[in-house]
């Protein structure tokens, strides 16, 4: 089942660590927001192919999707 | 004196300065970021300048747009806050070839403090104690794993260029240190523009004890008292209090010549602090403390320093700047009584994580002995662009009792909604015993975070 990942709060997006398409393992790090100067790491929570849905420099709101785990 | 100021900064102390200046009959002009439009700051100000269009958490920085908004304004002075280009030499030398009066230290005294590795070099040859450390920048790891054999483990991973708490880390071991320094390069390198790293003996369970000076017009330099700053998280200050609980009279004497010995080697003018770590088992035989940086402008606790002074600092910092002597006698500086200060950070108080949103319910508390200084209001929105402080309260009282008292009231008092805020964390601290005793360090947070063993019965 895919797992999607979604941002805990609003953010900018620093980092993207990953590449689409790779293969991820649960704990592996997706990519590495950043809020009120502080770096906050997107970790995955499953194993599968990763699929990104935002890009560095976007902002994310709570709760919108960073990427899938499929 | 010039007749009006720029301040280079947002929030609360950017509200905080227009405050000072406007009270000494002079004018207040703001810059401002798209972000902060609808911000106290902006609207309390005499004249704001929008300094752009984003990236909203750059625009601060931008020397050139900064000194064109000083330009446009017609300011006399640039006051630069904490943060942002206070401790940007380039800036404070651009103010000063522009013809302006720049509100703090020589760019040459930055520059002497703002590289930890040549100011802890400078300062233990002035005769200051400093820890264990490295006398040369560290570029690469391979160099580091060596000078950290010379300097001996736990070791501090530190960003020379830094500040902040950003980029530090204790490394135990050697496995340890090439992880700690990779990321601390890093963040160096990001955020300070500058990868060296300074390795410095690690002081388990120190305290974290500055000392407030104040380089006069004139050339002498003043001691207005100490700080404790040991309630950190991710090394960085939550609450602060003075006088520090458990410093001896002579102890204070030591540190506060330390201090001035430190302002003295650079000719230090306004404000600035010493920071000290002292080693809390040491105080049984007198104290051992040591130089762990100089920050060379107003720091974000000044508050309580002011509140059992009396003393104005940033009206100080003013005077000094046009070359005018203080308000206060410096033969005869009194502390009285005992002052906190709690940061209200917008973030979750279990994790402190970051919680940026929009404010639905603010209301302050007031009362004998409190102040807030505050950066927002009822209906502002806090964005993810900048630091998450949204306030200081602070309280004063006759003694440490009292000040413990007020500071609970008036955090239950204090009213904070649409946001996540650490308030219900200063409930915590401030009814843990260890910090009601005084007798806590850096480490605090942490013990208080740590898994509860099951309770004896």
């Amino acid at each position: 089942m895919a797992e999607e990942v979604r941002a805990e709060m609003v953010a900018n997006v620093w980092k993207i660590v990953v590449a689409e398409g790779d293969h991820v393992d649960d704990g592996d790090t997706l990519a590495i927001l950043e809020s009120m100067k502080m770096e906050i790491p997107v970790i995955a929570e499953a194993s599968g192919t990763v699929s990104l849905k935002v890009a560095e420099g976007d902002v994310v709101q709570e709760g919108d999707l960073i990427a899938v785990i499929g | 004196m010039f007749e009006s100021v720029l301040i280079a900064n947002r929030g609360e102390i950017a509200r905080r300065i227009i405050r000072t200046v406007q009270r000494m009959g002079l004018k207040a002009i703001a810059v401002y970021s798209e972000a902060d439009a609808d911000l106290p700051f902006v609207k309390e100000a005499d004249e704001a300048v929008l300094l752009g269009a984003p990236p909203p958490a750059e625009i601060y920085l931008d020397v050139a747009r900064v000194l064109e908004a000083a330009n446009q304004s017609g300011a006399h002075a640039v006051h630069p806050g904490y943060g942002f280009l206070s401790e940007n030499a380039a800036f404070a030398q651009a103010v000063i070839d522009a013809g302006l009066v720049w509100i703090g230290p020589s760019p040459q005294a930055i520059v002497a403090m703002g590289d930890k590795v040549a100011a802890r070099n400078l300062v233990g040859d002035a005769g200051v104690p400093i820890a264990r450390g490295t006398r040369e920048p560290v570029v690469d790891v391979d160099a580091a794993v060596l000078a950290a054999n010379d300097v001996g483990y736990p070791v501090m991973v530190k960003a020379a260029g830094g500040g902040g708490g950003i980029g530090m880390s204790v490394a135990r071991d050697e496995a340890e240190l090439r992880t700690a320094f990779a990321t601390a390069q890093s963040r160096a390198e990001r955020f300070f523009g500058n990868p060296s790293i300074l390795l410095e003996q690690y002081v388990a369970s120190a305290r974290h004890v500055e000392v407030q000076i104040l380089g006069l017009a004139g050339g002498r330099v003043v001691a207005l008292g100490e700080r404790d700053c040991s309630v950190q998280r991710r090394h960085q200050k939550v609450a602060e209090e003075t006088p520090c609980p458990v410093l001896t009279p002579e102890l204070r004497a030591r540190m506060i010549d330390a201090a001035v010995r430190a302002g003295e080697s650079v000719g230090y003018v306004g404000a600035g602090t010493v920071e000290f770590l002292l080693d809390p088992a040491s105080l049984a035989t007198g104290g051992e403390f040591f130089f762990l940086e100089m920050n060379a402008r107003l720091q974000v606790e000044h508050p309580i320093t002011e509140l059992v002074t009396g003393i104005d600092l940033v009206e100080q910092q003013l005077l000094a700047a046009a070359g005018e002597p203080p308000t206060f006698d410096p033969d005869a500086v009194a502390a009285r009584g005992h002052a906190i200060e709690l940061r209200v950070y917008a973030e979750d108080p279990k994790r402190f994580l970051p919680s940026p949103g929009t404010i639905t319910t603010w209301i302050q508390p007031s009362g004998s002995g409190v102040r807030v200084d505050a950066g927002y209001a009822q209906g502002n929105t806090v964005t993810p662009f900048y630091d998450p402080l949204l306030a200081k309260l602070c309280v004063h009282g006759p003694d440490r009792a009292t000040a413990l008292e007020r500071a609970r009231a008036a955090v239950a008092g204090f009213q904070i909604e649409g946001l996540k805020s650490n308030l219900p964390f200063f409930v915590e601290l401030l009814g843990d015993p260890e910090f009601v005793a005084g007798t806590y360090d850096t480490g605090l947070i942490d013990r208080m975070r740590a898994p509860k063993a099951n309770p004896a019965s």
